[in-house]
């Protein structure tokens, strides 16, 4: 299961000149609006024939303006979620489920039985209903479910979740995770948010005013996003959950990190999104404080823009950002090498 | 009422199904041509589909007899390789009601593909539908409302067309002579202004149902799509 693209196309002032390989798990699209991300989508869709360029799926070659090849959309074998799930009003749930399965009869594609798919995603119980009775969370899980069905090499998001509240948000995105993990086929997800690329992404392309920038595992890559709202990603494990303080203790190669209480059980893996905004740092291990996670490291990189600076720090080989003032930079006289405490209160933690 | 009156109206329904039924397939077609089509002369597809809007239904009555009569370039070609004969018959008086219902019938269809999410086009075909399964499967169910409509349109005009079909096939009683045609006889002769009422009483009666009928299927067809 791989995708191979190589795509050059223009709309207007926009140019597009992108190329990059993703393999199994899923490859986050991560970049601004307009940088992008949904004409990609797109063009591995074939709903945009681009001006030049190849696109690969498995040893299948979709697009190859060279030799003038172009696969329709429907032959593509690709399940797309849109981000307005696009369900079709006049059939019901079990129809627009079985919509896609019933032209896939002879796929060899992910296997999609319809009740595996109805329980992974939560929808068995609406299989009767009418699109237009659907919450929105409930609509986007319905579509997700239709591509799956549909057997397809590939799954295609585009922002799933940008047009969901909060909540609904929270309740989707267990049900990624686990099409991630257990369906076995590939996923392609664009997205514009932190939050959501830190927790699903297995790799993650960053793509900027049409451009491939930066592509590799999320742990690396994401510190390096410009997202506006800088932050690190580590990999964690649930040690043990402190009830009498409703805490939820991780460890993760940092070290130990106290979180409000989460609801996996000790042993599971889960990711703790750090914003550079919420990590103080100290020249000395502070001991009288109320923030319960100190973590130490050792300053790796300073990007100064301003009156405010990032610095990436090396915390026994996880990557964390902190937003220090640019005063604060010369006060404490940090420079890359410097031995540094990153401390993190415990509150600023966000369960998503 | 008459025999003559009841033949008269017998023959006015057949010719307003038959235009309609033969001409909604074709009607469907074009619609969906003009609202999802892209192809070079498309104005003037547009353009020959709303011509006998804007013509005198006399001149489109005489361009049919011109084209379909017996001397006809398209009636001698009928007549000769299927033995169908148009002129001053009750198949005539179809054929005109349908040209004259036809841009009627069009554009309400075409309204109301238009209206289909073409977003929804798009998901299907990424779900592996063809475009010919993406049109029966998602955009005729929906613009099924539209299509009622335009028949709907498409028979009543027929029931009411006078210019092009006494022009075409004339008004010949038994054959050619539709309710319209007959009303306006009977308003010709002495005498027959009672006829001429009891038609006319028919007509709107028919008119009415048709509309009433249309209406019903359309909320039954709305209120299932929004069942729970």
């Amino acid at each position: 299961m791989s995708l191979d693209l190589e795509v050059r196309h223009s709309i207007g002032d926009f140019r597009l000149d992108a190329r990059f390989a993703a393999e199994r798990g899923l490859t986050a699209l991560f970049g601004r609006s307009g940088s992008g991300k949904s004409t990609l989508v797109n063009i591995v869709a074939g709903l945009i024939r681009p001006q030049q360029g190849r696109v690969i799926v498995d040893d299948q070659t979709l697009v190859d303006t060279e030799r003038g090849l172009f696969v329709p959309p429907h032959r593509r074998r690709l399940g797309y979620v849109f981000q307005d799930a696009r369900l079709f009003p006049h059939l019901s749930v079990r129809q627009n489920l079985l919509y896609g399965r019933w032209f896939a009869k002879d796929g060899d594609g992910a296997a999609g039985d319809f009740s595996s798919v109805t329980e992974l995603l939560g929808i068995g119980a609406l299989l009767k209903r009418r699109p237009d009775s659907l919450s929105g969370g409930e609509k986007q899980r319905v579509a997700i479910g239709r591509a799956l069905l549909a057997r397809p090499r590939l799954v295609l998001m585009d922002e799933p979740l940008a047009s969901l509240d909060e909540a609904r948000r929270a309740e989707i995105m267990p049900y990624v995770e686990r099409l991630r993990d257990e369906a076995r086929v590939p996923i392609l997800y664009v997205s514009h948010s932190v939050a959501e690329v830190a927790r699903l992404a297995t790799t993650v392309v960053i793509l900027s005013d049409g451009r491939v920038t930066a592509i590799g595992p999320v742990l690396d890559i994401l510190p390096l996003a410009d997202a506006g709202d800088g932050g690190a990603v580590l990999d964690a494990v649930v040690d043990r959950h402190d009830e009498a303080f409703g805490l939820t203790v991780l460890h993760s190669a940092a070290g130990e990190l106290q979180v409000p209480r989460l609801t996996a059980p000790a042993g599971s893996h889960v990711r703790a999104y750090i914003r550079a905004r919420d990590v103080m740092l100290s020249l000395s291990r502070p001991s009288e404080i109320s923030a319960l996670n100190v973590l130490s490291g050792k300053i790796a990189h300073i990007n100064s823009s301003g009156a405010q600076a990032d610095i990436r720090l090396d915390c026994n080989g996880a990557v964390l950002m902190a937003r220090v003032t640019d005063k604060s930079v010369q006060r404490l006289q940090l420079a890359p090498g410097r031995p540094v405490f990153a401390v993190i209160k415990s509150v600023s933690f966000e369960r998503s | 009422m008459t025999v003559e009156e009841w033949t008269a109206v017998r023959l006015s329904l057949l010719v307003a199904v038959t235009a309609t039924a033969f001409s909604l397939p074709a009607g469907v077609a074009v619609a969906y041509l003009l609202a999802r089509g892209r192809f070079w002369g498309k104005s003037l597809v547009d353009t020959l589909v709303h011509l006998p809007l804007i013509l005198p239904p006399v001149v489109t009555g005489y361009l049919l007899l011109l084209l379909f009569g017996r001397h006809g370039p398209a009636g001698a070609f009928l007549e000769r390789s299927l033995g169908i004969v148009l002129a001053f018959r009750w198949t005539g008086a179809a054929l005109a009601c349908a040209v004259m219902g036809f841009p009627l019938m069009v554009r309400a269809i075409r309204l109301s593909i238009e209206a289909v999410d073409e977003r929804l086009e798009s998901a299907a075909g990424t779900l592996g539908a063809n475009p010919a399964w993406v049109f029966a499967t998602i955009t005729l169910p929906l613009c099924v409302p539209g299509v009622i409509a335009g028949a709907i349109l498409c028979f009543a005009k027929s029931m009411g067309e006078f210019g092009a079909t006494i022009t075409f096939v004339s008004n010949i009683p038994g054959e050619t002579q539709t309710l319209p045609t007959a009303i306006y006889t009977l308003t010709q002769v002495p005498g027959g202004d009672a006829g001429a009422l009891r038609l006319t009483l028919v007509s709107v009666v028919i008119s009415m149902a048709a509309l009433l009928g249309s209406e019903l299927l359309a909320r039954r067809i709305g209120a299932r799509r929004m069942a729970t």
